[in-house]
């Protein structure tokens, strides 16, 4: 296999270890008084738009920055719980750059580049040092060092974490660094305003197209560079733990400009979260996996065993996790544990009235906690009830707003009874194709954070999200950009009356008009639905050739039926919610396809990508190194059509071997 | 459950408003508030009226964006819970339930339930920060902080910016919310250096912006969805005013 002649990753020669530290020392600089010149665009405010936003113009470029959302403050990174990694060895456990690399790799189950992800774990302690500069409160022990726990797929302790808000700390750092630049003017900031197009001129990226989502007036805003940084797309499959606004709009007008679109298939299904409870359902809401340090998952061994958890012995329940890998137990990575889930309420060993869940139980982390704390205050005859208690709070400590929300949610006291869960999805690692400069396919167009495919391979693991958005936004794009820009500093201020702009902006207002003259009968929340459903029945945590060939005929249909018969209430040009969901919806039908298209291409099991042809005997994901050992890299050609580029996965710093946590 | 709603409509800032009555028949005690919504709005577009508009995003009552004013509560009757995280089963059979907008002068109605919280960013942006740029940073387990003070300063830091503070406050007094961000970053030694100018600053917007004073009734803390404590507005009050003694900037 080789590499599409149309994709060049641009990965630095020499060793692995020292390309970006030679990259950094030898990328062109662009001198400050023509960066002032230089206008930057950065699409979403989340981890990666705001660090980006605020870096870019501490160094002195001029930037205009867009979210949907009604301020920065409320793009859905915020609502990451468990934590950040970072290779800093402060538990002096045997971490390395060299270890989160390697983990990172093996657990991404190889489908990832070496170069960027050995990037990310090199910049990932600068990360850590950079928020607490800032001032964000992580969680600290008593003699003021910083905290750390675990996570999934790994051995050692490398999590840092604010209680189980770590991404609302981190977002509200990065947003009050993005703040700071607006007062000071060097950033304009447009909340409730909506990307709806790219604009490339010569081949190059030179702005976008935004709708103002008050007043509904259709803006054209231009710039030498455009980085995208607009999250993920699991809200193709209606039910996700992601923010009811989060959308691929962006990220998809861009793929239809010419942008690749990287590995569409490989989506995380996060094997925590609180069961489905109706028809009513809106989204789905996840429970940290750091959870998983102390809870330990288990179903009874009875089929349709109907008595509540608390009443059933433990000599009658199957720690399925912890028997089937006893070397990571409850911490093995999401897909694996996604899977073990699904594989026993299948089965029909799963409970609530559903079936479809399994327990998460504290029972053992209570007792053990409050035995520690009666050691440590010397009481060496406490009562049974007196541990339980104090187990209790130092349970709620470490994640009592976990807790609270499970409670609220399915309005069970999780201190008494074990919690229950399921799978939901949560992450895409597949998205727009990148460099390692972050540049997509179009020059002048990155993509950073969620919305690019670039480190998390088939599968991520759990606290990488939080230190790749923040590794994209604060340590790459600063210098990678400047290998662009620096050849652009002749090209002057970039002028939106160019045909170009003239021609996005009429295709962008037809497409409103479009979806307002319809008409139809059905709204576009239940297209969404529809769509969930097609896309969790057939491209899910299971996947095979016959359930995909038949998804990608449905989603074609519901293609047709969406664009003859939506009903989009309202006019566009005022404030207008329904609108800005048809457009988002409209997207999500065309993704949908691809990535059913792209999940059938790849006869292979790997991370999160389980084709049910391709297991092991034990039901374990077989991969085909020999033949799929790439990047699928998708050029759109037009309605219905595609092209794939492949670009090839070199190995040369890791044995690959098979995926084994037992 | 069957439910009564009466729902405030006002199709944009200079329009006058008013209340809408609306019937559900079919509501379920696990619903969430904003799902009861979503199932409102299905029925409006079903019989071709315009579905209510409100603020909602992560739906985990934690990104701030939802912001019901339910029954003369800001995000409904329970302690400590956001109204996306508020359940049907909150509410009895029968139930007349009356939601209207933030009311505020600083926050001016966009549509229905949605209103401008743009104040709260300008008011961070006047001060709510630690002035380091990328890359300065040393070592992060170079600078102790006991965890008292990291655990105060996180509390503080636990602030959504939802604004329900301002619309439980009589006076729309938004000192809540901006001595949250000064306590934050008072308590930690960070944010020593800046400590007197940020609290001058801030205060200074939060007043142009038009918020009201406080007058110490503590509604802002009994009704905050993330239990914020009144004991940042005393330290808020003690920064100012000792940056006041000795300020030579604002």
């Amino acid at each position: 296999m080789a590499t599409s002649s149309r994709l060049d990753a641009k990965i630095p020669q020499g060793q692995l270890e020292s390309k970006w530290s030679k990259y950094r020392s030898s990328v062109p600089l662009v001198n400050p008084a023509n960066k002032r010149n230089l206008e930057i665009i950065v699409v979403g405010t989340g981890l990666a738009g705001a660090s980006a936003a605020a870096t870019l113009a501490e160094l002195g470029y001029k930037v205009k920055a867009f979210c949907f959302q009604d301020s920065p403050r409320r793009a859905h990174s915020i609502a990451a719980q468990g934590g950040i990694n970072a290779a800093k060895n402060y538990q002096n456990d045997g971490d390395s750059v060299y270890r989160l690399f390697y983990d990172t790799i093996k657990g991404g189950d190889y489908r990832s580049r070496e170069a960027n992800v050995h990037r990310l774990a090199e910049v990932s302690g600068n990360i850590i040092d950079q928020c607490v500069a800032a001032g964000v409160p992580f969680a600290r022990e008593y003699g003021g060092l910083l905290s750390n726990r675990s996570f999934g797929g790994t051995q050692v302790q490398r999590t840092f974490y604010a209680a189980g808000q770590t991404g609302q700390q981190l977002l509200l750092g990065a947003y009050s660094g993005l703040q700071r630049q607006v007062g000071m003017g060097t950033v304009k900031m447009y909340n409730r305003h909506e990307m709806l197009d790219v604009v490339n001129i010569d081949g190059k990226c030179r702005g976008i197209i935004a709708r103002n989502l008050i007043t509904g007036e259709i803006e054209r805003h231009g710039g030498h560079a455009v980085l995208l940084c607009t999250g993920g797309y699991g809200n193709v499959f209606y039910l996700s733990t992601n923010a009811m606004g989060s959308n691929v709009t962006a990220a998809w007008k861009a793929h239809k400009r010419g942008a690749f679109f990287g590995n569409p298939c490989f989506t995380q299904i996060h094997p925590t979260c609180i069961p489905v409870s109706g028809e009513h359902q809106s989204k789905l809401t996840l429970m940290s996996e750091s959870l998983r340090n102390d809870g330990r998952i288990w179903v009874p061994k009875k089929q349709n065993d109907n008595r509540p958890g608390n009443e059933i012995p433990e000599a009658e329940r199957d720690y399925y996790l912890e028997r089937r890998y006893p070397a990571f137990g409850n911490l093995v990575p999401r897909d694996i544990a996604s899977r073990a889930a699904k594989e026993r309420c299948d089965a029909g060993f799963g409970v609530g009235t559903s079936k479809l869940a399994v327990y998460l139980d504290f029972a053992a982390a209570v007792e053990r906690y409050g035995r520690g704390e009666a050691n440590k205050n010397n009481i060496h005859n406490a009562s049974d009830a007196d541990i339980i208690t104090w187990g209790k709070a130092v349970v709620k400590e470490k994640y009592g707003n976990l807790f609270d929300m499970y409670k609220q949610i399915t309005g069970e006291d999780p201190y008494e009874v074990p919690m229950r869960i399921y799978p939901a999805v949560h992450y895409t690692m597949g998205g727009l194709w990148v460099d390692y400069n972050l540049m997509t396919t179009v020059p002048g167009l990155y993509s950073l954070g969620e919305a690019n495919f670039s480190d998390h391979g088939a599968n991520r693991l759990g606290a990488s999200a939080l230190m790749q958005g923040l590794a994209d936004g604060y340590f790459v794009i600063p210098y990678t950009i400047g290998n662009y820009l620096a050849s652009e500093i002749r090209t002057g201020k970039i002028s939106t009356d160019h045909e170009a702009f003239v021609k996005a902006e009429a295709e962008v207002k037809d497409r409103i008009d479009t979806l307002l003259r319809i008409q139809g009968k059905t709204s576009p929340e239940l297209f969404h639905r529809r769509l969930g459903k097609i896309m969790w029945e057939k491209c899910g945590m299971a996947r095979n050739a016959q359930g995909l060939k038949e998804a990608i005929e449905e989603i074609r249909q519901l293609r047709r039926d969406f664009w003859s018969d939506v009903k989009v209430m309202g006019t566009a040009n005022y404030f207008n919610p329904e609108l800005d969901k048809a457009n988002r919806v409209a997207d999500f039908i065309e993704l949908g396809e691809l990535m059913c298209i792209d999940a059938l291409d790849r006869n292979e099991s790997c991370g999160g990508h389980f084709r049910e042809e391709y297991q092991t005997e034990e039901g374990e994901a077989m991969r085909d190194d020999e033949n799929y050992m790439y990047v699928s890299a998708w050029e759109h050609k037009g309605l219905e059509n595609w092209e794939l580029h492949k670009e090839e996965l070199v190995y040369e710093n890791i044995k690959i071997a098979q995926r084994s946590y037992k | 459950m069957r439910l009564s709603l009466k729902v405030w409509r006002q199709s944009n800032k200079d329009a006058a408003g008013g209340f809408e009555e609306y019937k559900l028949d079919h509501v379920s005690p696990d619903m969430s508030f904003l799902e009861m919504f979503d199932v409102l709005n299905e029925q409006l577009v079903v019989e071709g009226k315009e579905p209510v508009s409100f603020d909602h995003d992560c739906r985990e009552g934690i990104c701030g964006a939802c912001s019901m004013y339910i029954n003369g509560r800001p995000h409904g009757p329970l302690r400590g819970v956001t109204t996306c995280q508020l359940h049907m089963r909150s509410f009895n059979d029968g139930d007349t339930i009356v939601v209207e907008p933030w009311r505020a002068q600083a926050f001016p109605v966009i549509k229905d339930l949605v209103v401008d919280r743009d104040a709260f960013d300008r008011v961070i942006s006047a001060g709510g920060f630690v002035s380091v740029n990328t890359g300065n940073a040393q070592d992060a387990n170079a600078l102790p902080i006991a965890k008292e003070a990291a655990d105060d300063a996180f509390a503080a830091a636990a602030c959504i910016g939802c604004g329900a503070c301002v619309a439980a406050c009589k006076n729309a007094s938004a000192m809540l919310f901006v001595s949250a961000k000064i306590s934050q970053l008072a308590l930690l030694p960070q944010g020593q250096a800046e400590r007197s100018i940020r609290a001058e600053k801030m205060v200074a917007q939060m007043d142009a912006e038009g918020f009201g004073a406080c007058t110490n009734t503590g509604a802002c803390s009994a009704e905050c969805p993330k239990e914020i404590s009144l004991e940042n507005i005393a330290r808020m009050n003690r920064e100012y005013i000792g940056a006041k003694f000795s300020s030579s900037a604002v």
